[in-house]
């Protein structure tokens, strides 16, 4: 053997962004992750595992998307009088694919009821609603400025819009007093707070529908904000990526009908993003898009798409599946009717075992109320039930704190990524957990 | 007007230059050798369109690979949910596969190592990221491909300090070329975090010599805080000698060697990018990657690499493809011929409108000199000369100044995204203008008509670029 020599050398630097812990991976809800992995439930070989509820994919409609591509092969290949290997493979065009934008607009109108319109034009492809984030926050904002986010929000967001682009999130704090809707009082608290700490606000940023709630924001909130970043001469930016999981059409409101409705003025400073992951469960597929009512921004976040576009296959097929009306009529009404009834079941199943969620509308999940449960009123207190339940119950499951909520005890479920004999299951713990703490209670 | 951020509002993406110019006029009006043959003839795409028969023919014998099947079998559902920034383990392996058959299998690359991208651009700026700071600079060899202004420079805030080189030495990277863009950098107040350059390169289509490579490596070895960078997006375009070294194999030689100090970490600060967007000449689907032996890079990059993921439908495609070992075997060859063919079929083209090109192996393009075509040794010279390649003769062409050349007079001309019939076509029409013009090169042209050319394309290329042209994704 030979000797061995000690490396007594620094490793080099590497950036700041590089090193920093902005992209958010080392907070302790990733624990849930690793837990799953590493103990996966299967109905057969592993029927104790840890049931993966902490993930938001939409898996209730593959059977819809596989019966279309057996139908028209053309959409996964080339030729055939359809577009040429050759032209597809060569396609890099920062504008994306010109029948793929304009199905795009076209399905983002049938999901909102046609209530609104889109412009082809206006819409900028990304490889997914991460990039698509980061990307306007790049050219919203300068490093050290402020994005006013509602909370609780996605935990992503923490990496997305902050850690290369050095722009700050300060919270618009939101609680259960009101289901935790956005008033005016708590945006212009939020505004003063980033004022205070020498911040330029640029843009408030919300989810609608919500990510963890799973409530579509309300007409006149929808309204108040629009008021209110216009007062303040920002941007808003509107996240609708769950637009197409609302289980009721009519209940959605988009803010591009509110723009619309009041002919368009002022909305320039309006920017909305969309993407396949959640709608059509298409997370790997790496579709985004970023539509802007704002010419500079188009123009610049187009630019700017050359670090992020979506390839050129995928564009190819999404367009075939998207501009095929009757397809995507009849994909949006099924896939909102097995999500309700998905949500209707959760709902039914928490209820039963005693535990209230927030009234939700859409999403892929649900925002549990735990909190009669905590021993204490805390973060700490609601880390400890939610270890529990990741090694008791065996379900992970996203605290409230994984997405800055400031009241201990909520807990995001997700419903439509496992199938209804998992979910059973999953409640069935739940049901006898909370069996065993009234009977523990009792006897204490 | 809301303000929007200092990089939307700054002009780094680059794209207000006279080059876009020629594209514009293109997309105007493109050559067709039957509805317009008199259009003008794109040769400013470094795209390669030879060998797209091979992939066709390929696809129909394995319609599972874009069938969403394996052995049969729908995998669509598990395609469609992964998104696993880690990216699909057997298009990984078959990808560093690929990479190590590019080099003859004189070096091997660890699939744990690579980080995928969409495309080579989104690696490039991840590196930028991973491995500088806003305000710190790269040293990069003269010319170089244009897009690097944007891709290293845009988002990152990093600085580029050019090493300059020029025609007395074939463009080779000298000692003293190097050492002079480090003092340059240290004159700017610039952090020089490191060195990247692109081998084979774009738009020389020459391979890096052996002495080249230990210099840089040398250059690195000395400074410890330093990176190198080696964008080998053309390895696959190697069609004639001297064959292709990549840095790895310089590496691997010095380590075989035990040349480095043993408390030495170089390994740790050389780092790959590639692409399958010139080599198999798919720029659409956007498969990048960037490979490097430092763990924390990796570690950085994965996590970035959130936010320019390849759609998992592509990388089952390229995972089935690539790792058809016969297929890469008989595709590596048979492209490598055809490029050899039709670059010599350019090359002998320009002898016969009595222009000559830099000596090149590799790549998509040849560097051509048209020095004694320019009535004065200067880049409006260079400037008046292309606008004239585009309007007169017809042909979109790259002008040197575009890739920060420091001699006017050379000119980057692709020869791969075409026909036969085209290029032909493209070489009659160059020799007819070189004929003509040499022809009038004797008779006197009056200062003020030198003047007068002057004057409009100021006014013109400051009209162009203040006007919403329409933007065209500019091309490697």
């Amino acid at each position: 053997m030979g000797i061995e020599i000690e490396q007594s050398h620094p490793s080099v630097e590497l950036s700041s962004i590089a090193i920093s812990e902005t992209h958010g991976e080392n907070s302790p809800y990733f624990a849930g992750w690793k837990a799953y992995d590493e103990d996966p439930y299967h109905e057969i070989t592993n029927p104790s595992g840890v049931i993966q509820m902490g993930l938001a994919e939409n898996q209730v409609s593959f059977d819809l998307l596989e019966k279309y591509l057996e139908e028209n092969s053309e959409a996964s290949t080339w030729g055939k009088g359809g577009t040429s290997f050759r032209e597809n493979a060569l396609f890099q065009d920062y504008h994306g694919l010109k029948s793929f934008r304009k199905a795009m607009a076209s399905f983002m109108e049938k999901i909102r009821g046609n209530k609104a319109k889109f412009d082809y034009e206006r819409i900028v492809l990304t490889a997914g609603a991460t990039a698509a984030n980061e990307l306007l926050t790049f050219i919203l904002a300068n490093p050290g400025d402020a994005l006013l986010v509602p909370t609780p929000y996605y935990p992503g967001f923490d990496r997305d819009l902050r850690w290369r682009t050095g722009v700050n999130i300060v919270p618009i704090h939101c609680d259960s007093s009101n289901n935790f809707q956005i008033t005016l009082e708590a945006l212009e608290t939020a505004y003063k707070n980033a004022e205070s700490m020498n911040m330029k606000v640029k843009a408030v940023l919300i989810t609608n529908p919500s990510n963890p709630l799973g409530i579509a924001i309300q007409r006149s909130v929808l309204e108040d904000i629009l008021d209110f970043v216009t007062r303040k001469n920002i941007h808003l930016v509107s996240d609708e990526i769950y637009s197409g999981s609302v289980f009721s059409s009519h209940e959605f409101i988009s803010v591009a009908e509110i723009l619309e409705s009041r002919q368009y003025k002022d909305a320039e400073r309006v920017h909305i993003v969309y993407s396949l992951s959640k709608d059509l469960g298409l997370p790997g597929f790496r579709v985004g898009t970023i539509y802007s009512y704002n010419d500079k921004v188009v123009t610049t976040a187009r630019r700017m798409s050359s670090f992020t576009l979506i390839s050129s296959q995928t564009q190819h097929l999404l367009a075939s599946m998207l501009s095929d009306e009757s397809f995507t009529d009849n994909y949006i009404k099924i896939n909102r009717e097995r999500l309700r009834k998905r949500y209707d079941m959760i709902i039914e199943g928490l209820k039963s075992a005693g535990i209230e969620c927030l009234k939700g509308n859409a999403g892929l999940f649900c925002w549990m109320n735990m909190s009669p449960m905590l021993e204490n009123d805390t973060r700490e207190g609601e880390l400890k039930l939610w270890n529990e339940i990741l090694n008791e119950v065996k379900l992970n499951i996203s605290p409230g704190c994984s997405c800055h909520c400031s009241e201990p005890g909520w807990f995001r479920v997700c419903f439509a990524n496992m199938s209804e004999q998992t979910l059973e299951i999953a409640l069935k713990r739940i049901r006898d957990f909370m069996n065993n703490k009234d009977r523990k209670d009792i006897e204490n | 007007m809301k303000l929007l951020s200092t990089k939307a509002t700054c002009n780094s993406h680059g794209q207000d230059s006279s080059y876009f110019l020629g594209w514009e006029e293109y997309e105007k009006n493109p050559y067709d050798d039957v509805h317009n043959p008199k259009g003008i003839i794109q040769m400013g795409l470094a795209e390669n369109q030879l060998s797209f028969d091979l992939l066709e023919s390929w696809l129909a014998k394995n319609p599972d690979a874009s069938g969403f099947k394996q052995g049969g079998k729908s995998i669509f559902r598990e395609l469609a949910l992964f998104q696993d920034y880690h990216g699909l383990p057997s298009f990984k392996q078959a990808l560093v596969d690929f990479m190590a058959e590019i080099r003859g299998n004189r070096v091997s690359f660890d699939p744990n190592h690579i980080v995928l991208t969409a495309g080579s651009t989104s690696a490039n700026e991840t590196l930028m990221f991973c491995l500088a700071e806003k305000g710190e600079a790269f040293l990069l060899p003269t010319p170089y491909y244009p897009g690097f202004d944007r891709d290293l420079k845009w988002r990152t805030g990093v600085e580029i300090v050019p090493i300059q080189c020029n025609s007395s030495n074939n463009f080779q990277i000298t000692e003293q070329a190097l050492q002079q863009a480090y003092k340059d950098a240290q004159e700017r107040n610039l952090k020089v975090k490191g060195v990247m350059v692109t081998n084979p390169s774009n738009p020389l289509g020459t391979t890096m010599s052996r002495s080249e490579l230990n210099l840089l490596v040398d250059f690195i070895e000395e400074n410890k805080d330093m990176h190198l960078i080696s964008d080998e997006i053309y390895s696959g375009t190697v069609f004639s000698s001297p064959n292709f070294i990549s840095v790895m194999e310089i590496l691997k030689e010095r380590n075989d060697l035990q040349d480095f100090k043993q408390t030495d970490n170089i390994c740790e600060r050389v780092h790959v990018v590639y692409s399958l967007s010139k080599d198999l000449g798919l720029p659409g689907f956007r498969v990048g990657a960037l490979y490097s032996e430092n763990d924390e890079v990796v570690a950085a990059a994965t996590k970035m690499s959130s936010f320019g993921l390849i759609s998992s439908q592509t990388q089952y495609l390229l995972s089935s493809m690539l790792g058809d070992k016969k297929f890469t075997k008989n595709y590596l060859a048979e492209n490598l011929k055809r490029l050899k063919k039709r670059h010599g079929k350019l090359v002998s083209g320009l002898q016969k409108a009595g222009i000559n090109c830099l000596e090149s192996n590799a790549a998509l393009f040849c560097w051509v000199d048209m020095r004694h075509l320019l009535p004065s040794n200067t880049f409006e010279a260079e400037m008046d000369l292309w606008k004239k390649i585009v309007y007169q003769v017809g042909l979109n062409i790259s002008p040197g100044s575009s890739c920060h050349c420091n001699e006017p007079g050379w000119f980057r001309v692709c020869f791969a995204n075409m026909s036969e019939e085209t290029l032909k076509q493209a070489m009659k029409r160059l020799k007819a203008f070189v004929v003509e013009s040499t022809g009038n090169v004797n008779s006197v042209t009056s200062r003020s008509t030198l003047q007068k050319t002057k004057s409009v394309l100021t006014k013109w290329v400051f009209r162009l670029s203040s006007r919403d042209h329409r933007d065209h994704q500019e091309e490697r």
